[in-house]
């Protein structure tokens, strides 16, 4: 059989495959977005990408319960938004396999928090399985379909950063199709009305307690005996940094973080001297294990916050033992920016001049909160930017709506930002709320949605016209203006926050990195203009620089949007036509 | 024997098809290859880092601070900020290229007046090259990736044909040409 170099997130695609899957649907979240998009690539999938994480799971269950093998994936946020859906199919239990994938992000490398989504498998009641390496993700994957029919359970398969970005051999396999089975109308099983929801709890608890005992046996979970003195309980990318850091220790690997082995890790614990249970985040099994009356060492010695790396385990446990790097302390950081030419920088150029209270929401235009733009005072989670704005005006009063603007991504605004409009105008508000438009959902990597006029293959599909959706939901202010046009943009917010009522400002402008969008005017500089003042380093583009007083535009860097020309009062910076 | 390499640079400066030539260069030589790489967030022209290890059987996919065989750096800041991860007897080789983060242009911080001395100072091994000149001779600043492989390729013990091989199996048909000439520039560093 093929072997091939994959990521983990490749293999998780890979395995749904060969598994006979057939439906897929997501929404994109770094670190999963990869695998709907590696999922397109099979002609024999469904796949694409839904609004948001409740659609795409219900898609999943409506896809399940029709009998064929369905998957969701998601970032571990996106659980929250499916959480709905997910704590009720865990009642109505599967047809096809169900699983759905919750990428967790320790060590938060583009997330906005660092929850532990092992806590869901418990809550949710259903089981948990978690891969260390691609080939593990391809087999753990089939494995999860498996569980979900064998138990009438939703699976959920747990990643982290570390694991669905890494890059490990996987043994190809062929796919092997799973045959549809019929759908039968159940209403006691797919209905939960009370009367039927009851019942279905104890079916669920009983559920819990039979995949205790799998979980004695399934190979999921291994023991790797070595010297006894030290053993040590993980899983997930963990493991293998205490294969390398610990190699004598004895390890109980858990590929089944949820329900746990009790059994067997209390066979396990009695045969070494020392139980350390290493995780990543939250005391998960620890908090477990130590309610049974187990002795280990866990949070005691590990952070909650952060991703272990290697040498954690090595300073945590070997201290002394190890040789560590010098730091080099103080350099410059790096952190990303707004791209050159990015139709961001040219909304928040006006907003930050404006001098509004920015509530801001997720996506790229998030990087506008750092300075010199620093101009976005809130972020919480997707959507919220339109809810916050309301309650700030149903706080603070008119006043206060006066000087506030809600911006969201277009992605974002279809995400959660809608339900939000409708509520603003149907309880009576006057905020103002720009949605940045640029054709795509930039932040995760360029994923179509729907207002973008293409699917997931790339191939044309409806595109939402988000003017006319805001005058259904009863705005009767919206504005289409392009970014670019500073003046323009400039009046029509300050028309907008003049005006008593919803207003909507959709900021129309393709993402530059999209074929085609770079504006690419000829940039030049005049330098008996330029005073060195540097207000033109306040739109914070990576493409300009002041040295020696002068200002500089970098040709490599440069995509000629000539904003820097709108923003310099001498006449410096000069835009041209496009080149 | 496990080899470990990072690459670090600035995103968009082509470091991940300098990760998948590498790894397939081992794949190629019949080793276990584990290759680490961050993507979201940075690609925003922020740091980037790839970490590649290949042996007979690797365990983990992350190196370990202090222990890395080879240093690949992109820019000489990302090299200033690696530096400390290199193995003492490791090698190290950096692009001497200079590209402010938006921290320095926005003048919150400061780019290091001497950063060639100040990685010197940490790994004095330090190899430093113009890979972007070369680049350029080879027909395009973008090819500063392969112009580092080529240097990578006289410390490592793989044949010359394996890394052709690689490289004509990563690189789009049309500029393979042109890689294999930024290859070899950097081969005779
Ligand atoms: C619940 C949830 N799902 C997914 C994400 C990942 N995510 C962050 S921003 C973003 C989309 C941003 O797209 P858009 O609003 O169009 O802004 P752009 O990045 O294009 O500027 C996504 C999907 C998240 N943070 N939270």
């Amino acid at each position: 059989m093929e072997k091939k170099l994959l990521t983990g997130n490749a293999a998780v695609a890979r395995g749904f495959w060969e598994a006979g899957g057939q439906v897929v649907s997501s929404y994109p979240g770094t670190p999963s977005t990869e695998i709907t998009e590696c999922a397109s690539e099979y002609p024999e999938l469904y796949a694409e990408w839904a609004p948001n994480e409740k659609v795409a799971v219900e898609v999943a269950i409506g896809a399940s319960i029709s009998g064929v093998r369905a998957l969701a994936a998601m970032k571990h946020v996106g659980v929250n938004v499916a959480a709905d859906p997910l704590f009720t199919v865990s009642y109505t239990g599967v047809n096809g396999g169900l699983v759905f994938i919750s990428a967790d992000d320790p060590g938060m490398f583009s997330s906005q928090n660092e929850q532990d989504n092992r806590h869901y498998a418990r809550a949710i009641k259903i089981p948990a399985v978690e891969p260390s390496d691609s080939a593990e993700c391809l087999a753990f994957t089939k494995a999860a379909l498996a569980i979900s029919e064998q138990f009438d359970t939703p699976v959920m398969l747990r990643l982290t950063t570390r694991v669905a970005h890494g890059q490990t051999m996987v043994e190809l396999g062929e796919r092997v199709e799973a045959e549809t089975k019929p759908y039968v109308k159940n209403p006691q099983k797919y209905v939960m009305a009370p009367a039927n929801a009851k019942p279905k709890h104890k079916v669920v608890e009983a559920r819990m307690r039979a995949l205790e005992e799998f979980a004695e046996t399934t190979e999921l979970n291994r023991v790797e005996m070595a010297d006894t003195k030290m053993g040590v309980i993980c899983s997930g990318a963990v493991y293998n940094y205490v294969k390398e850091i610990l190699p004598t220790a004895s390890v109980l690997k858990l590929g089944m973080p949820y329900p746990l082995p009790k059994q067997k890790i209390t066979d396990f614990a009695a045969a070494v001297d020392e139980l350390y249970v290493i995780e990543e985040l939250d005391p998960f099994y620890e908090t477990i294990i130590k309610s049974w009356g187990i002795e280990c060492h866990g949070k005691d010695i590990f952070a909650l916050e952060d991703e272990i790396l290697p040498e954690t385990i090595a300073e945590c446990l070997r201290p002394g033992e190890c040789p560590f790097a010098t730091q080099t302390a103080g350099i410059a950081g790096r952190p990303p920016v707004l791209c050159p030419g990015c139709p961001h920088r040219a909304t928040f150029r006006v907003l930050s001049r404006l001098k509004v209270t920015v509530l801001g929401d997720i996506g790229c235009y998030t990087l506008a909160f750092a300075p010199p733009l620093a101009a976005m005072d809130t972020t919480v989670c997707m959507g919220a930017s339109i809810g916050m704005a309301h309650g700030m005006e149903k706080a603070l009063g008119r006043e206060q709506s006066q000087k506030t603007v809600a911006v969201l991504g277009e992605s974002t605004f279809i995400h959660s930002g809608i339900s939000s409009l409708v509520n603003a105008v149907y309880n009576g508000s006057a905020i103002t709320v720009m949605i940045l438009d640029n054709s795509i959902t930039a932040m995760t990597g360029h994923q179509p949605n729907a207002g973008s006029g293409k699917d997931i293959h790339q191939q044309p599909a409806p595109e939402l016209d988000f003017a006319e959706l805001a005058k259904a939901c009863g705005v009767k202010h919206v504005w289409k203006v392009d970014p670019f046009d500073q003046d323009k943009l400039t009046a029509v917010v300050k028309e907008a926050l003049e005006i008593p009522e919803v207003c909507v400002i959709v900021a129309e402008r393709p993402c530059v990195l999209l074929p085609g969008a770079a504006q690419n005017r000829e940039m030049t500089v005049v330098a008996e203009n330029c005073i060195g003042c540097k207000a033109c380093l306040r739109i914070g583009c990576p493409a300009l620089a002041v040295r020696d007083g002068l200002v500089e535009i970098n040709d490599t860097q440069c995509n000629g949007c000539g904003l820097c020309a709108d923003v310099c009062p001498r006449g410096a910076l000069r835009k041209g036509d496009a080149k | 024997m496990t080899t470990d390499i990072i690459i670090a640079g600035v995103g968009g400066q082509g470091t991940v098809l300098a990760g998948r030539i590498i790894s397939q260069v081992a794949q190629l030589a019949g080793l276990d290859v584990k290759v680490s790489e961050i993507h979201g967030m940075s690609q925003r022209g922020g740091s980037v880092v790839t970490q590649v290890r290949f042996g007979e059987k690797i365990l983990s996919p992350l190196v370990y601070p202090g222990a890395v065989n080879y240093i690949l750096a992109f820019e000489l800041l990302e090299g200033l900020r690696v530096a400390p991860l290199l193995a003492a007897d490791g090698a190290i080789i950096v692009n001497d290229q200079k590209l402010e983060p938006v921290t320095v242009l926005s003048g919150r911080m400061e780019y290091p007046a001497d950063a060639k001395a100040d990685i010197a100072a940490v790994r004095p091994q330090a190899v430093f090259a113009d890979a972007l000149a070369l680049a350029k001779e080879a027909g395009t600043a973008k090819a500063v990736n392969l112009v580092l492989l080529g240097w990578l390729s006289k410390q490592l013990d793989f044949a010359e044909e394996l890394w052709l091989d690689a490289i004509a199996a990563c690189v789009k048909p049309k500029f393979i040409e042109i890689n294999k000439k930024a290859f070899a520039l950097g081969r005779a560093l």
